[in-house]
């Protein structure tokens, strides 16, 4: 295949995958800091330690997915970026609080701590507020209108709730005692409001393209796509069964399933991910541009795609590296 | 000045990247200095330099924390604000951020973890190699910005096709004509930058009467590096000057307040550049000075400001700006060789030059900054010299919008700046009461 084509395909699936990497990954500790105002003084250290040394490299992956649209498909960034203006800037600055504030909450002198701690949850809501409406704004291709605000609107409340669901399963596999058995009830709340945002993204992609709604409900395609619905269905209501009986287990001191939480919430998103891979692809803009018309010169990508096939799996080595040295239950971080 | 979107824009992006070029010039160097008090306890045996490495390892997550949040900012405004620039020079811009990424955000945001809480759970080796890998990728990633910075400022193995640059040739692109002089001249203010906020924070201990070993082992670490980088730095800035004068006259000329070509020209210690009348008010002068220095001969040509009508910089910003850099240099200068010349002869430091260093804790910072700003605003009115304007790659966002988010990026900013400041200060008094053993031991330190 000439590299035009192929080149530009491989770039699309390497942007989806790093932005795959980090809505899972920035997803459980911008959850875990959503959550934050609600669990108990004592409990607030666990929760920003059991996050504390990943975040930095989590929100590497959202610089990688947008350095990958910017180099890759620069037209396609340019528009994208310009038309979300207000909502990246909000989110920027939801990152910039959030981040700052894991370091001063616990370095500013006791007295300010509440203070940064309210910063911090503060920061990771807006932030994974405007990266829903983000979400939002992109699947109606950036169309005007009360309408469109108002589902970017909800997909915000979605997304954050998703990343809820995240952060609760991360704590239910990184603590124990009363802060494990909290996180259940909130992983609970969290699996309502992701399956609402599932649904409303569902069922708006395909009113807004009659090529993404053609994509899914032609046949046959549509009996070979109907496993990734009805799988996604299945996970959310195993997952609902099964924390209140997760929670009985860990009453009575069993750890050995306090992963599977968490595994069956990373389920949900590759899947929710996937579906939407499929329905925008080829597109990078929907109905307006296409990953080959916004791709940049097929020399620069070469030069990008060497470097990125000798080098990713390098950092995936390395993360999984680090995730194996802070394995198991969180202990407090010290310094030293 | 009319404030419309481009310069709007303009504003917003020198805030962003002025904020956020203070902490990675902070941690560059500290990543360093932090492996060499790590190696240096590992050799030893001795707490004291696991007591500063124990103190400065703080300063260098909450530092790092602030570099990673503004940074990621800088990688959204090339969209939001400056698509141009993306759509002329991308084949070179890319690959460069790119790189950037994947050889050194990564392999630093990682290894921080086990260099920041790990020591617990890997062995002391483990340890080390982690530490040298974050202050491998910090090198790494000026490594790849300064390539791209300095291809904007002379550019080099490329040709036109279609109003978008290709690279003919990568090498040349890669190490283009400015890129040896720049990084050295920026790893070095790193260095200065590093140096004297070790330098002024331990002496700040040091003046409230924290005279631990481990305080006194960071003192002499940030001023003997200071001392020794200093004259250094200076032999690089004026290589670096004499490098501008060969590919960017009119910067030179901006520089020096050179309005007319002449031989002979005086070296200006002070002056207010006159925009309108095209001359220099209030001049103090060196006769012949500025030839000298950019010629090596007393009488060398200089081109100035008129050869390049319309094309030239704002005179009196970059002039200041330079003027600030130079004079900041020299004060440290000063301070440092009075302080090292007490350390190492009388093995004591005199109150009056501790304070003299408490006050130049931050130096690096203005002289850093004051050097871009010469820099970057000596290269306007390009974006990327002689290749794309400045005009033509700002975006269409209308410039209400833009006035939004830069009131808000202000505002954090500021939050921000003074937080950051008073905590190095707070940590500074508290690591004295808390006593220094607590550093040492596991369970006693301070969590994140």
């Amino acid at each position: 295949m000439n590299a035009e084509i192929w080149l530009p395909m491989a770039f699309a699936g390497l942007m989806a995958l790093s932005l795959l990497m980090y809505v899972v990954l920035d997803g459980y500790d911008l959850g875990v800091g959503i959550l934050l105002p609600f669990a108990k003084d004592d409990d607030k250290d666990t929760m920003v330690s059991s996050i504390g040394p990943f975040w930095d490299a989590n929100e590497t992956w959202l610089v990688l997915g947008v350095g990958l649209l910017l180099v890759a498909f620069p037209k396609a960034h340019g528009i994208i970026l310009q038309a979300l203006y207000l909502p990246v800037t909000v989110m920027l600055i939801g990152l910039i609080l959030r981040g700052v504030a894991f370091d001063f909450r616990v370095k500013a002198g006791v007295r300010y701590k509440g203070l940064w701690n309210r910063v911090f949850a503060a920061g990771s809501l807006i932030a994974s507020m405007a990266q829903g409406v983000m979400l939002g704004r992109y699947l109606t291709a950036f169309e005007p209108g009360w309408q469109a605000w108002a589902f970017a609107l909800l997909v915000g409340v979605g997304l954050s709730a998703a990343y809820v669901l995240l952060g609760a399963c991360w704590l239910i596999m990184k603590s124990e005692g009363t802060l494990q058995r909290q996180a259940i009830g909130w992983a609970r709340y969290g699996v309502f409001g992701t399956a609402l945002c599932v649904a409303a993204v569902s069922l708006v992609t395909p009113l807004v393209s009659e090529r993404i709604a053609a994509k899914w409900f032609e046949m046959p395609e549509f009996f070979l796509l109907l496993p990734l619905p009805l799988l996604t269905l299945a996970l959310f209501v195993l997952l609902l069964l099964m924390l209140p009986r997760l929670d009985q287990r860990l009453g009575q001191g069993d750890q050995h399933l306090c992963w599977l939480p968490f595994s069956m919430a990373v389920g949900i998103f590759l899947l929710s991910f996937y579906g939407l891979s499929y329905s925008v692809f080829p597109d990078v803009i929907i109905d307006k541009l296409d990953i080959w018309e916004a791709a940049a010169h097929p020399q620069a990508l070469w030069v990008i795609f060497i470097g990125a096939v000798v080098v990713l799996p390098a950092i995936v080595a390395y993360t999984v590296f680090v995730y194996r040295v802070f394995w198991g239950k969180t202990r407090e971080l010290t310094y030293s | 000045m009319e404030l419309d979107a481009l310069i709007l824009a303009r504003i917003q992006f020198a805030a962003n990247i002025t904020f956020h070029i203070l902490f990675p010039s902070i941690t560059i160097a500290l990543a360093w200095i932090l492996l060499f008090f790590k190696i240096r306890y590992t050799k030893t045996g001795d707490t004291a330099w696991l007591d500063a490495y124990g103190f400065w390892v703080k300063v260098f997550g909450l530092s790092f924390a602030l570099g990673v949040v503004s940074g990621v900012t800088m990688s959204f405004q090339f969209g939001t604000n400056w698509p141009g620039f993306m759509n002329t020079v991308g084949n070179i811009a890319g690959p460069l951020l790119a790189y950037e990424v994947l050889t050194a955000f990564f392999l630093e945001a990682t290894f921080l973890a086990i260099m920041l809480f790990g020591r617990r759970f890997v062995s002391e080796r483990t340890h080390n190699i982690a530490t040298f890998l974050v202050a491998l990728g910090t090198t790494a990633s000026a490594f790849w910005i300064l390539t791209l910075n300095s291809w904007m400022q002379t550019p080099a193995g490329y040709e036109m096709v279609e109003g978008q640059i290709v690279i003919t040739d990568w090498l040349a692109a890669l190490f283009n004509p400015s890129l040896p002089y720049r990084l050295t001249h920026m790893l070095m203010a790193s260095g200065l930058t590093a140096a004297f906020l070790v330098a002024g924070l331990s002496a700040y201990r040091w003046l409230r009467g924290d005279r631990s070993s481990g305080v006194m082992k960071a003192l002499r670490t940030g001023v003997l590096s200071a001392a020794a980088l200093i004259p250094l730095q200076i032999f690089v800035g004026d290589l670096h000057g004499l490098n501008t004068f060969e590919h960017q006259p009119a910067k030179i000329a901006a520089m020096e307040g050179v309005w007319e070509t002449q031989r002979g020209v005086p070296l200006l210690l002070f002056a207010l550049p006159n925009e309108a009348e095209r001359r220099n008010d209030y001049e103090i002068r060196i006769p012949r000075g500025a030839s000298l220095i950019l010629t090596h001969s007393l009488d060398g040509e200089i081109k100035g400001l008129n050869e390049f009508e319309g094309m030239y910089p704002p005179v009196a910003k970059v002039f200041w700006s330079f003027r600030i850099m130079v004079g900041v240099g020299l004060i440290m200068l000063a301070v440092s060789w009075v302080a090292a010349w007490q350390l190492v002869r009388r093995k004591m430091l005199s109150p009056w030059v501790a304070k003299a260093l408490v006050g130049m804790t931050f130096s690096g910072w203005i002289a850093t900054v004051a050097g871009w700003y010469v820099t970057e605003i000596g290269r306007q009115p390009w974006l990327v010299h002689g290749v794309l304007a400045t005009k033509d790659a700002v975006g269409d966002v209308p410039a209400a919008m833009v006035a939004v988010s830069l009131t808000m990026y202000l505002g954090v900013y500021v939050v921000m700046l003074f937080a950051y400041i008073s905590v190095l200060f707070y940590m500074a008094r508290k690591a004295g009461s808390n006593g220094p053993a607590s550093m040492g031991e596991p369970g006693k330190g301070v969590a994140r």
